[in-house]
C-alpha cells in the first residue's frame, strides 16, 4: 500500500472503483461543502475536490477536502499547477497529509482566462505560475513518498504518503500522442488516472486499445470519466466547446426528443432530461467499465452532486465496498 | 529583435502634460522594423503632442531625434550633450533603451513612449509572433525547434494540457498550441520518441527568477583592457 486510501484499498482489491467530483462554493460557505460530501458520502469511494476549477476563485481544494474529510467521505483533493510554485505545492502537501488526506490528483489547471468560459468575471489578469508541470508534480510528489526527499532535495522526516493522480484526455489533439502523454504521467508516478469526459466509447476503446498494447493499464489505475448530461444544450456545448470531448449526434438527440416531450413545460422539459441524462450515465458507465483495462469510473455531476446516489445504485455499484484498513 | 507597440497617445499625454520641453527619442533597430519607435514613430508623436498641447492650450515644446541603437552607450554620444538641453525625454525605445538611457541623463527624466512586448519575428509584413522568452536554458534542440515557454500559455514541458482543440489553445482559437505544433513536427523529423523523456522539474534561476541577469565575456573584457593599456601608453600617460 502506498497511501492506504480507501479508493488505493477499492483499486487494490480488483473491484471496479468508484470516484465522484464535489465542487467547492464560490464564498466562504463551509456548509456547502458539507450538504454536498452528505450528498456524496457511500455513494463513492472517493470524491475530487476540485482546484478553483475554470479558474474561478472557490474554497480551496485543501481546505474543502479537510472538511468532507471530518464528515466521512474520502476526498481526492486537486492540485493545479496554475497557481502555486514548487514550494507552495510541497507545503500544501504536508499541510493536506498533516491533516489526513491520502488522494491527490495532479493537473494543469484551466488557464485564468477561462472565467469560467466567459461567464463569470474570474481573474483573467491573474499571473499564473506553471512552475512545474503536471509530470513533474507527479513526479514531486512520488519523490516525497518514496524518497522521503523534496523536490530541492532537503529530506523529510515523515514523508506525505499520496495516492497519486493525473488526469488524461484520451481523444484530445493531437490524438496519436496521447497514449504517449499518459505514458509519461505513469513513468512520472501516477498510481491512478481520471480520464476527460468519455461520450464517444467507440474512439476511447480505439485508444485503450494502444495503451493495453504498451502494457499502461497494468502499471496505472485507470478510470473512466463520465460527466453527467443534464441537458440537451449542455451536450451540444461540450461536443462543440469542450476540448477533447466529442458527443454522438445520437446522445444529443436523445436529450433533445426528451426536452420536446415536454412541449412548452420547462420545469417538466427539465425533469425529463435530467432524467435521460441519468439514463444516459448509466449506460456509459457500463460501456466504460466493460472496456478492457479499465478499474473504474469517474463521475462528475457538475453543480449537481445529488445525482449521484441514484447513478450509482441505477447503475449496480451500490453499496460501495468495505474494505477495512491494514 | 525585440517587439514593442505604441502607447496610446492619450496615456503618452497624461505622463507629459506637465512637462514644458520635451525629446521624443526614437531607436532605430528592432523598434523601427516593428513600427512602433523608430525616427518616423517618433517625428508622428512629436506632431501628436504638439497638437495636443495647442489643442489644450498649454504652452509645450517637442522635437524629435533618433540614433541607431540605445543599447550601447557609444551611440549616445553625438547627441547627449542636445538630449540634456530637454526637461523630458520620452523615448520610443525598447525598455531596455529607457532603462540604459535613464542611467545617463541624470536629473532628467527618461519616460516610455511604446510598451515593450516580446521577443519575436515577422513572418509576414505587420504581423509579429513571440517565439522566444530568453529563459536562459534553451531546450530547442529537445523540442523540435519550438519552444514550449515562449509559444505555450502554461510553459508545459512535457506536452501539450488536456485543451488543446484542432491544433488550437484553450486560450484563444486564434492561438496555435505550442504542443501541437511540437508533436507534428517531431513526427516530421522522425525524433518523435525524444518526447517520451520526462523533463525534470527546471531550474528557473536562469531566467527572470533568479534576478536581473547579466552576462560577462572575460576574454573579451581582458582583451579590451589590454588595449586600453596600450592607448594609456601610447598618449604618454604611463604611470
Amino acid at each position: 500500500m502506498k497511501s492506504g486510501s480507501n479508493l488505493e484499498r477499492v483499486i487494490l482489491s480488483g473491484q471496479p472503483a468508484v470516484t465522484a467530483e464535489l465542487g467547492p462554493p464560490m464564498s466562504a460557505d463551509g456548509h456547502e461543502v458539507v450538504k454536498k460530501a452528505q450528498l456524496l458520502k457511500g455513494n463513492c469511494d472517493a470524491a475530487n475536490v476540485t482546484d478553483c476549477q475554470t479558474a474561478v476563485v472557490r474554497i480551496s481544494s485543501i481546505a474543502a477536502a479537510a472538511i468532507a474529510f471530518q464528515q466521512g467521505l474520502e476526498p481526492v483533493m486537486q492540485m493545479t499547477c496554475r497557481d502555486r510554485n514548487r514550494i507552495a505545492i510541497q507545503a500544501d502537501l504536508l499541510g493536506a497529509a498533516a491533516m489526513g488526506l491520502k488522494n491527490c490528483l495532479c493537473i494543469a489547471g484551466d488557464h485564468q482566462s477561462f472565467s469560467a468560459a466567459g461567464r463569470l468575471k474570474g481573474h483573467p489578469g491573474a499571473k499564473n505560475v506553471y512552475d512545474v508541470d503536471t509530470c513533474q508534480l507527479v513526479s514531486i510528489m512520488k519523490k516525497m513518498r518514496d524518497n522521503g526527499l523534496q523536490e530541492g532535495g532537503d529530506t523529510l522526516e515523515i514523508a506525505p504518503k499520496f495516492f497519486i493522480g493525473a488526469s488524461w484526455t484520451p481523444m484530445g489533439d493531437p490524438i496519436d500522442f496521447r497514449p504517449v502523454n499518459l505514458m509519461k504521467k505513469v513513468n512520472a508516478g501516477a498510481d491512478f488516472i481520471q480520464t476527460q469526459g468519455i461520450y464517444d466509447i467507440e474512439g476511447f476503446r480505439s485508444q485503450m486499445e494502444k495503451i493495453r498494447n504498451m502494457g499502461l493499464h497494468e502499471r496505472t489505475a485507470i478510470l473512466g470519466g463520465i460527466i453527467v448530461p443534464r441537458s440537451g444544450m449542455m451536450l451540444k456545448y461540450m461536443d462543440s466547446s469542450v476540448a477533447g470531448v466529442s458527443v454522438p449526434k445520437s446522445l444529443i438527440d436523445r436529450m433533445m426528443k426528451a426536452k420536446a416531450a415536454a412541449g412548452d413545460d420547462k420545469k417538466k422539459a427539465r425533469q425529463l432530461q435530467e432524467g435521460e441524462g441519468k439514463k444516459i450515465t448509466v449506460e456509459l458507465i457500463h460501456q466504460v467499465l466493460e472496456t478492457p483495462g479499465v478499474r473504474g469510473v469517474h463521475i462528475q455531476a457538475i453543480e449537481w452532486e445529488s445525482a449521484i446516489a441514484d447513478i450509482v445504485k441505477a447503475a449496480g455499484l451500490y453499496p460501495r465496498p468495505n474494505i477495512p484498513a491494514e | 529583435m525585440i517587439v514593442g507597440s505604441q502607447k496610446p497617445i492619450d496615456e503618452i499625454w497624461e505622463m507629459v502634460k506637465d512637462f514644458k520641453k520635451i525629446l521624443v527619442f526614437g531607436c532605430n533597430t528592432c523598434v523601427a522594423i516593428c513600427h512602433a519607435g523608430g525616427d518616423k514613430e517618433a517625428e508622428t508623436i512629436a506632431t501628436l503632442l504638439r497638437m495636443r498641447a495647442s489643442q489644450e492650450g498649454v504652452d509645450m515644446q517637442v522635437d524629435h531625434t533618433s540614433v541607431m541603437r540605445h543599447c550601447e552607450p557609444e551611440y549616445f554620444d553625438p547627441v547627449m550633450d542636445d538630449v540634456k538641453k530637454y526637461d523630458l525625454i520620452l523615448s520610443t525605445a525598447c525598455g531596455v533603451g529607457v532603462n540604459f538611457l535613464s542611467d545617463r541623463t541624470g536629473i532628467i527624466p527618461v519616460y516610455p513612449g511604446i510598451n515593450t512586448s516580446f521577443y519575436g519575428a515577422v513572418p509576414e509584413p505587420g504581423v509579429f509572433e513571440e517565439l522566444c522568452a530568453g529563459c536562459g536554458d534553451c531546450i530547442l534542440h529537445m523540442t523540435g525547434g519550438i519552444c514550449p515557454i515562449a509559444r505555450c500559455s502554461k510553459t508545459l514541458m512535457n506536452g501539450p494540457c488536456g485543451g488543446t482543440k484542432e491544433g488550437k489553445c484553450e486560450v484563444s482559437d486564434e492561438m496555435d498550441c505550442a504542443w501541437y505544433l511540437i508533436v507534428e513536427r517531431m513526427k516530421m523529423l522522425g525524433t518523435l520518441e525524444k518526447l517520451s523523456e520526462v523533463l525534470p522539474p527546471r531550474d528557473w534561476s536562469t531566467s527572470r527568477d533568479g534576478g536581473p541577469r547579466r552576462v560577462s565575456m572575460e576574454h573579451i573584457r581582458a582583451y579590451e583592457e589590454k588595449e586600453g593599456e596600450k592607448t594609456e601608453t601610447a598618449g604618454g600617460k604611463k604611470e
